[in-house]
């Protein structure tokens, strides 16, 4: 890594650091206390953006994965997979916080809602595809695969983002087309800890990837050592 | 369990989670920082000897 990479990565982090801490702000004192959900409302500050880094994630996945197949290089390869892994660990917190708002919301932690479902099925589409990538030994082999798997995979983005339009459902509806749900401060917290998030996930893709470059790095000089 | 307390629990879970994957890389990052300069070391030896 180079000096100015790190410089560059290191002020990355810092700043994701400090909106982090801004969005917490946001969400606990900025943000009014809503009237019928009292603060437990303010899971949602953190809720939404954590779905939100999701569906950007494997997003990202998508475009790596179809530059992967066009041009076969590795650092498409690497992005496509620390993109998956930061999005799986994302959705898995908006599940779990979703759940247990569920719990005082619907009184119940679990219900087989549609965006609930389709959520476990996104999520399970994506920790497979950590783990199949695991079983295939060969490079090249398994870098094919993955951009085919992305590929595919993301069908289960815009069906989980769409599933509360086009099925009944009894989870809130924050963003419609005649725009959010939300006014004034509320709105403001939320997309300032949707833009806060976006940018964590950048830092962590910078260092996840940074990561892999490493590992490849070794394999290179035991190579060179043990020839 | 109070109103506070699931919100409580829901923040907790996100940060733990959260620096978790984040102690993980960083983790994983220094001990391959460290494999590194110890092939190199045994790579200059390797090379002094030829």
């Amino acid at each position: 890594m180079t000096v100015r990479n790190r410089s560059l990565s290191d002020l990355l982090t810092w700043a994701s650091a400090l909106a982090m801490l801004a969005g917490i702000y946001m969400a606990f004192i900025y943000a009014p206390t809503e009237r019928i959900m009292g603060d437990l409302q303010r899971i949602f500050y953190f809720h939404v953006p954590s779905a939100w880094v999701g569906f950007f994630a494997f997003s990202i996945t998508l475009v790596a994965s179809i530059a992967c197949l066009s041009t076969g290089g590795r650092r498409w390869d690497i992005i496509a997979l620390s993109s998956v892994e930061i999005g799986v660990a994302f959705i898995t917190m908006a599940i779990i916080t979703g759940s247990i708002w569920a719990k005082v919301a619907w009184n119940v932690w679990w219900t087989w809602d549609p965006r609930l479902t389709t959520s476990t099925i996104l999520w399970l589409i994506y920790v497979s595809y950590l783990l199949l990538r695991d079983l295939i030994d060969d490079e090249a082999r398994r870098a094919r695969f993955s951009a085919v798997y992305g590929i595919v995979g993301f069908v289960s983005v815009p069906v989980t983002f769409m599933a509360i339009r086009w099925w009944r459902t009894i989870h809130p509806i924050i963003l419609e087309s005649e725009g959010f749900n939300l006014t004034g401060p509320m709105l403001t917290s939320l997309l300032f800890c949707i833009g806060a998030f976006t940018l964590l996930y950048f830092t962590i893709l910078v260092h996840r990837v940074r990561l892999e470059q490493l590992a490849d790095d070794v394999e290179q000089l035991k190579h060179k050592v043990y020839r | 369990m109070g109103n506070l307390a699931y919100l409580v629990s829901a923040y907790a879970v996100f940060w733990a989670v959260t620096f978790a994957f984040v102690f993980r890389i960083s983790r994983r990052q220094r001990a391959l920082q460290s494999e590194i300069e110890s092939l190199r070391r045994t790579l200059e030896t390797n090379q002094d000897r030829m």
